[in-house]
């Protein structure tokens, strides 16, 4: 379960948000709302802890996350603006260091199927730099496939994504509530989870 | 999902950049070949006058290996900072710093090793002995991994800043001295016919030193950098 309480944070003078409090609780998905420049993004970097709180706490089952520190990283994914993967690697070779780097192993037969499954089917071992926008958002989106986080913090993933993803994510979603995982997440389009209590959080 | 050992981590890094340096050829050969004509420069510059190479030539191949290995510094984490990766890396559940160990081992071997393996060709250019080649390689050998390390300190602080390249350099030259009066003063030893053991030690300390501490160090400063 994730808490946070209190929580400020500011990028050089200007304070973007104070003294926010939630709770997200197992099967539960929230929705980071707000203006450009409004700090859903920070929010989510701050998760993470990339950004140090100005003030407040945030906690991973009731333990504060900068002591858990890497035991809270097993547990949680984030995918950010930017898709990690390289262009010189094969879309099958990115899936599979990227989950390396989250501590797991993934065999190819595995990486393949999650591959599939985006619908990257016959791209698998072409580099990434040949694949659209879109295709290369589904090979980082792969990720959420093969990794058993349970908190994932999504920001902005359905961007450059075509109406068949957009479903398919979705149903990803759908599917890691229902494991009793959680999502936040931001976007600015329309996010529907079938049979799911969607929470807003807005920032202004 | 089987999890993975420290280890696996840091040969899953070492492979992933030796991988990425083998398809993008072109930014190691620029080290080498940049090395390779600074060194030569200096018979050109000088003229054939055996006594005077001969006596410069360990100071000459290495201050080129100190600026070859500054050259490709920039690249160590800037390629993984832009494309999200670092990011990702930062969140390994894992040890970031063996992650580090492993871009750093992965970086000496793309642009540290080629230069020690370089060298006999261009100790022949200074008419340098065996002997006296023999040790300038022992040298490089033990002195390249700390340059690698400590520079990958520089390359962390400097992530993300414009005209990063050259304050990189200001910040991690001068830490290399030592390693350049040692690695120097082994060759001026072997030719001048003493022992080249103290110099080697205090080498090889430096680079148990750096091994033990600049991946921590980096690590940190990666944090600090993706603020």
């Amino acid at each position: 379960m994730l808490e946070v309480s209190n929580l400020a944070c500011s990028r050089g003078d200007h304070r973007l948000f104070s003294d926010l409090s939630f709770a997200l609780h197992p099967g539960q998905i929230m929705q980071i709302q707000g203006a450009n420049g409004s700090g859903k993004t920070s929010l989510l970097r701050t998760l993470c802890g990339f950004i140090i709180p100005d003030d407040g706490k945030i906690s991973w089952c009731g333990e504060n996350v900068r002591e858990l520190d890497e035991a809270y990283f097993a547990q949680m994914m984030y995918l950010g603006h930017l898709n990690a993967i390289k262009d010189e690697l094969s879309a099958l070779e990115n899936l599979r260091i990227s989950a390396g780097l989250s501590g797991t192993e993934l065999n190819e037969k595995d990486a393949i199927a999650a591959l599939r499954r985006m619908g990257l089917r016959g791209r698998e071992r072409l580099p990434t730099k040949v694949l659209s926008q879109g295709q290369r958002r589904r090979v980082a989106l792969a990720r959420l496939l093969v990794s058993d986080a349970k908190l994932w913090i999504l920001d902005e993933p359905l961007a450059a994504l075509d109406v068949g993803a957009v479903a398919l994510i979705q149903e990803l979603i759908a599917e890691h509530l229902a494991r009793l995982g959680m999502v936040i997440f931001t976007t600015h389009q329309p996010l529907h989870v079938a049979g799911m209590e969607m929470r807003c959080l807005s920032l202004s | 999902m089987k999890k993975l050992s420290l280890f696996a981590l840091l040969v899953l890094v070492v492979r992933r950049d030796l991988v990425l340096a083998m398809r993008r050829r072109a930014d190691v050969l620029t080290t080498l070949i940049f090395f390779v004509m600074v060194v030569s420069l200096f018979p050109l510059g000088v003229g054939p006058e055996m006594d005077m190479l001969r006596k410069m030539a360990p100071g000459v191949l290495w201050v080129a290996a100190l600026l070859a290995s500054m050259l490709s510094l920039g690249r160590l984490f800037s390629a993984d900072y832009l494309d999200g990766t670092l990011e990702q890396m930062l969140l390994a559940p894992q040890s970031l710093s063996v992650l580090v160990l492993g871009k750093m081992v992965s970086h000496w071997m793309v642009s540290g090793l080629p230069l020690v393996l370089m060298t006999p060709v261009l100790g022949l250019q200074f008419d340098m002995s065996m002997q006296a080649i023999a040790v300038l390689i022992l040298g490089l050998l033990l002195g390249t991994p700390i340059l690698s390390m400590v520079g990958a300190i520089g390359a962390a602080l400097t992530l993300g800043l414009r005209g990063g390249g050259v304050l990189l350099s200001l910040l991690v030259l001068p830490l290399c001295i030592p390693v350049l009066i040692f690695g120097t003063g082994a060759v001026e030893a072997v030719t001048s016919g003493l022992s080249v053991s103290s110099h080697l030690s205090l080498m090889g300390a430096l680079l148990v030193l750096a091994l033990a501490f600049t991946p921590w160090v980096t690590a940190q400063a990666l944090r600090i950098s993706m603020e």
